[in-house]
């Protein structure tokens, strides 16, 4: 029972972390001043939100790890994100389409957290959707700034979306574990976010002059922590300071 | 929205009013409307704090500040960071929101005219130097969280914005 919430939590927080540390990884490099602060501003919510998720983990584990450890402790095999957030920042269209493909759907999960029966989980979901809701502006505005820009913001766009697009159905796969949370009214049944998550995502690309991909392979493993190549790079830069300084503090 | 409730014993009010932002000097904690409860509970005060934004660094520092603050009044204090009610900027007071105007930061606007400012690209944002509407958005996100940046077309200053939060 306890085990299950808390690998139900670490699936949730761990894409908020994957995808902050990748976000952080434009810090100084953003394409503009003001895209790079946007990036590292929603890597700065996102790792807020995950410090919450792991603090409560961490209560619930009572094995005296503390929030650090969950985050910065674990082997590549045990990191339950889904494998579109770990995708590297190929160019800022990718980014940008990595955002937006997962924008969509963490808004639509918050939707439904806050309405857990867990009162944490509630909570945090009450807290985390409104700086969610901000960041699925920012990425749905990108995507039709670029997608309906120049010739070549188009094409490096649909590019970027046909590429991710692949990663997309994961969102909505519910492992064995996540199965007992929802029936337990604890937890979200992602599988019934689907449809309304590419309602509103095929009506963003619409606007923004895109094509809908009509690839129908879809690639999955992030949440049962077979991860794609990517992950162990992103870990090995995340996990550094562990590595190199064994229990190190600030 | 500030019918929320909020639990402070009157003795401790004055000396929690001291406590600033440490990224906005100008404004008490109290103002922000960040302290959610202060009470005695066997001589020590229990302090409930909400965070602004999820990732907020300034949050540790307030925790340790309100702790030094209370000491220094002869209190011993315990502060716990609660999530629920989710912190809005409804709850900066309007002596808040004019410290904010006078350090140079505009003041929310409701969230209608939030979503136009920062995305329809409308100017009604009034510039903290010279008031004129005549301004502009330069960033969605700005040097905190919580803000975004503005400039002025007429005075061209630049100025922060502080982002509607509901």
């Amino acid at each position: 029972m306890k085990d299950n919430l808390y690998n139900y939590i670490l699936g949730i927080a761990d894409n908020s972390l994957i995808l902050g540390q990748r976000l952080g990884e434009l810090c100084g490099h953003g394409p503009t001043l003001e895209t790079d602060i946007a990036c590292t501003n929603i890597s700065l919510d996102l790792f807020g939100q995950v410090r919450s998720y792991f603090q409560y983990a961490a209560k619930i584990a009572g094995d005296n790890r503390s929030e650090d450890d969950i985050a910065m402790l674990r082997k590549e095999r045990e990191y339950k994100n889904v494998l579109l957030v770990e995708q590297p920042n190929t160019n800022f269209a990718y980014t940008i389409g990595r955002q937006f493909l997962f924008d969509v759907y963490h808004l639509a999960f918050l939707a439904e957290l806050q309405k857990s029966t867990d009162l944490t989980l509630s909570a945090i979901a009450n807290k985390c959707i409104k700086e969610v809701s901000y960041h699925e502006r920012f990425s749905s505005d990108w995507v039709k700034r670029l997608g309906d820009g120049t010739e070549e913001s188009n094409q490096k766009m649909q590019k970027a979306i046909n590429d991710l697009w692949t990663y997309t159905d994961e969102l909505f796969h519910q492992t064995e574990a996540d199965k007992v949370i929802v029936a337990e009214g604890a937890g979200v049944d992602v599988t019934k976010l689907k449809v309304n998550y590419y309602k509103r995502v095929n009506e963003i690309l619409q606007l923004a002059n895109l094509e809908i991909p009509e690839s129908k392979y879809f690639q999955k493993g992030g949440k049962e922590g077979i991860h794609t190549e990517h992950l162990g790079y992103l870990l090995s830069e995340l996990q550094y300071m562990q590595r190199a300084y064994p229990n190190m503090e600030w | 929205m500030t019918t929320i409730e909020q639990n402070i014993d009157e003795k401790l009010i004055l000396i929690l009013e001291k406590v600033s932002d440490p990224e906005i000097p100008v404004l008490s904690i109290m103002d922000m409307g960040v302290v959610r409860s202060a009470v005695f509970i066997n001589d020590i005060v229990m302090v409930e704090i909400t965070p602004t934004y999820s990732g907020c660094p300034a949050m540790d520092v307030i925790g340790d500040d309100i702790k030094q603050a209370l000491k220094e009044a002869g209190y011993d204090s315990e502060i716990d960071l609660i999530l629920h009610p989710a912190w809005t900027t409804d709850w900066i007071t309007p002596r808040g929101r004019k410290a904010l105007e006078d350090y140079g930061i505009a003041a929310p606007l409701d969230a209608d005219a939030d979503i136009d400012v920062l995305l329809n690209g409308k100017r009604i944002v009034k510039c903290t130097n010279c008031s004129s509407q005549n301004t502009r958005l330069i960033s969605q996100f700005g040097s905190t969280a919580c803000k975004a940046q503005f400039q002025c077309d007429d005075c061209q200053e630049p100025f922060d914005y502080f982002k509607c939060l509901k």
